[in-house]
């Protein structure tokens, strides 16, 4: 039996999620909102038999039977509202914005943990792409410090994210600290306007002993990358894993730099926006493990 | 008329940056700051070569913590006012309100040049705090005048009192620094002043300077002995000496910035900005000038040509900030070379180009 989802916001990020919804074997889609008449996501919605409305999480939340769980794909003010009305309605949430109202959830690396909690934050495309490396390497050594630096098409980078830049930069830097397992952690984000658009690049630097085991880090990265291909099937290393051994201003460190791309599926936008792929193929994996708890199938 | 008709700001303790892998200390903060306040210098921009927070991997890490070099500025900086520099997506709101509290007066704002939307929040902050506020719009040669006009209207509504055309591949031509700067200028009208900030890869940083001032610029920027990325920035003491000449006043002693640049500057400079061959395929083919020690390390590294990298780099359209991405393509180019030549490792190029040597 599939769980029954809704999607809170109908633009691309919400559109992008229901094509990948519709093909999933575990989620029904019974309902999408956005607050839009005209929106082109909702009208997508009805000509695919969803049940969709403008009338927002008021209208949402009249349903009977309501949906199980929620995927918001609106803006972080948006969640801030919405958050506690479906706690209380005892629908769980999955959260795409930068709202970070419950922990930060990456599939291939801790979503064990937040299975039955009632709402989980995506952090950031940067952060879905660069902490399932970050924690790969930490699983063999320790790693003081992680840089990662996201590339991105300028075409995809929306009106929300670059009025507020700095939010991708802290809340991917804290993902890298939580989740990644960095002792600190920086982002570095950078907007590409060539055309045609760039598919997203990620770049990754772990600072490590100079004596690491360095086969082994290769290898645990390897396993990561197979790991997140499969829920997003465009994400691949440029190039294999590199060291180097200290320089001077590395406080005695070797370094292990990732060269990462992310192509997009081509679901509702265009395969250069892995950054946005990646936001919503890993939310389409923690709602199908969701599922999966759910029906008491071991994962 | 009060005040001198071309406000030069001097760059060399941030531009200059690159040119000194990020390593200086103190003393060359104190130092510098004198000489040019000396010289009434009336701007002097002091952060990492990348803005705030960019010690990193990524652009190499500072030897010394940018605040604690701008608190050395600001004690020496006397009636001159200390700038520091930010990129969006690099530094914060945070680190731009930590400057300020350790006594930043003027904060530049750097995007792309189609971008110039991502410094909206830092303009407005910046303003907020009652500070001086400049936007920079890099890579100014990538679009035509009409759009940077546009963008630089982006960053004049969101708060800059003055937008830079910003020639960081050192690309631009006297004729094309004039479209640009008279395209701002006419959009901006009083609403902002327009700046301009030259490298000399092509040697047209004076040159670009002199027709950016004709075409309405009121913001010049140079670094003393062109102390820059790429070949360098158009040399301070050699604006102070040409703007003279032409009866343009910048209030700046020649004497003193002549002795500045000498006997200050020149004595720490590890490696003095050239237009060498990677230096002038930059400019020619308009790479960003902060890729050159970059571009340098990874020939080293990988055992490829630095100007072959940096010419892929342009190919490839790379913008500022993009640093990592110099790994891949000397990866990728020491791939193909492996296949064309199985059994040649070895490069003279290479060796010419160790920077470490």
């Amino acid at each position: 039996m599939s769980l029954p989802v809704a999607i809170v916001g109908s633009g691309n990020i919400g559109t992008d999620l229901m094509v990948k919804i519709h093909r999933s074997a575990d989620l029904e889609l019974v309902a999408m909102v956005g607050v839009d008449p005209a929106s082109e996501g909702l009208a997508q919605a009805r000509r695919t038999g969803v049940p969709a409305s403008s009338g927002g999480v008021d209208w949402l939340l009249t349903l009977d039977p309501l949906p199980a769980l929620v995927f918001e794909a609106t803006s972080a003010s948006a969640h801030l509202a919405h958050h506690s009305r479906y706690a209380d309605a005892g629908i769980q949430a999955i959260d795409l914005t930068p709202a970070a109202v419950g922990p930060f959830v990456v599939p291939s690396v801790n979503l064990d943990q937040h299975l039955t909690a009632p709402n989980v934050n995506m952090i950031t495309c940067g952060g879905q792409a660069t902490i399932p490396i970050v924690a790969a390497i930490s699983a063999v050594t320790p790693v003081s410090y992680a840089e990662i630096v996201a590339s991105i098409a300028s075409r995809s980078a929306g009106p929300g994210t670059r009025a507020n830049i700095d939010e991708f930069t802290t809340t991917t830097a804290r993902g890298v600290e939580l989740i990644g397992g960095a002792q600190s952690g920086k982002a570095i984000i950078i907007l590409n306007p060539v055309d045609p658009p760039m598919i997203m690049r990620d770049t990754v630097y772990c600072a490590v002993d100079p004596d690491a085991d360095r086969a082994r880090i290769s290898e645990s990265v390897h396993q990561m990358v197979q790991r997140v291909a499969d829920y997003v099937p465009g994400y691949r290393l440029a190039a294999p894993p590199q060291f180097d051994d200290p320089r001077p201003g590395w406080q005695g460190r070797a370094r292990v730099t990732v060269l990462l791309e992310v192509e997009g599926n081509g679901d509702h936008l265009p395969p250069y926006a892995g950054n946005l792929d990646i936001m919503t193929a890993a939310a389409t994996a923690v709602g199908e493990r969701i599922a999966a708890a759910r029906a008491g199938v071991a994962s | 008329m009060t005040g001198p008709q071309v406000r030069l700001t001097d760059t060399t303790l941030r531009d200059g940056s690159h040119a000194m892998r990020h390593q200086f200390r103190p003393d060359h903060v104190r130092s510098t700051v004198r000489a040019l306040r000396a010289a009434r210098v009336p701007v002097i921009e002091v952060t990492h070569g990348d803005g705030l927070a960019g010690s990193s991997f990524n652009y190499g890490f500072s030897a010394t913590p940018e605040l604690h070099l701008i608190d050395v500025a600001v004690a020496e900086a006397g009636p001159a006012l200390i700038a520091a520099l930010l990129l969006p997506g690099v530094g914060t709101v945070e680190q731009l309100r930590a400057a300020v509290d350790h006594g930043v007066g003027l904060i530049r704002v750097a995007t792309h040049c189609t971008e110039a939307d991502i410094a909206s929040q830092h303009l407005g902050l910046a303003r907020s705090l009652g500070v001086e506020t400049v936007g920079f719009l890099m890579m100014s040669h990538m679009i035509e005048p009409a759009r940077l006009a546009r963008q630089a209207r982006i960053m004049a509504d969101a708060g800059a009192q003055c937008v830079y055309v910003v020639d960081s591949a050192g690309a631009l031509l006297p004729d094309d620094t004039t479209a640009r700067v008279a395209a701002l200028h006419a959009e901006l009208g009083t609403d902002a002043q327009v700046g301009f900030h030259g490298h000399n890869n092509l040697a047209m940083g004076v040159a670009n300077s002199v027709a950016a001032v004709r075409a309405g610029a009121r913001q010049i920027d140079g670094a003393t002995r062109a102390l820059g990325a790429g070949a360098g920035n158009s040399p301070t003491e050699v604006l102070t000496a040409v703007f003279d000449r032409l009866g343009i006043d910048t209030g700046v002693d020649l004497g003193l910035v002549l002795d500045a640049a000498e006997e200050t500057v020149a004595p720490y400079i590890e490696r003095e900005p050239v237009m060498d061959r990677a230096s002038i395929v930059m400019g020619y083919a308009g790479v960003y000038s902060s890729f050159l020690l970059h571009a340098e390390r990874a020939a080293h590294r990988y055992g490829v040509p630095s100007h072959e990298i940096l010419r892929e780099a342009g190919r490839r359209r790379y913008v500022g900030g993009q640093e990592d991405l110099l790994i891949d393509v000397a990866v990728a180019l020491a791939e193909d070379r492996s296949r064309a030549h199985p059994t040649d490792p070895t490069d003279r190029e290479v060796a010419h180009n160790d920077p470490t040597s």
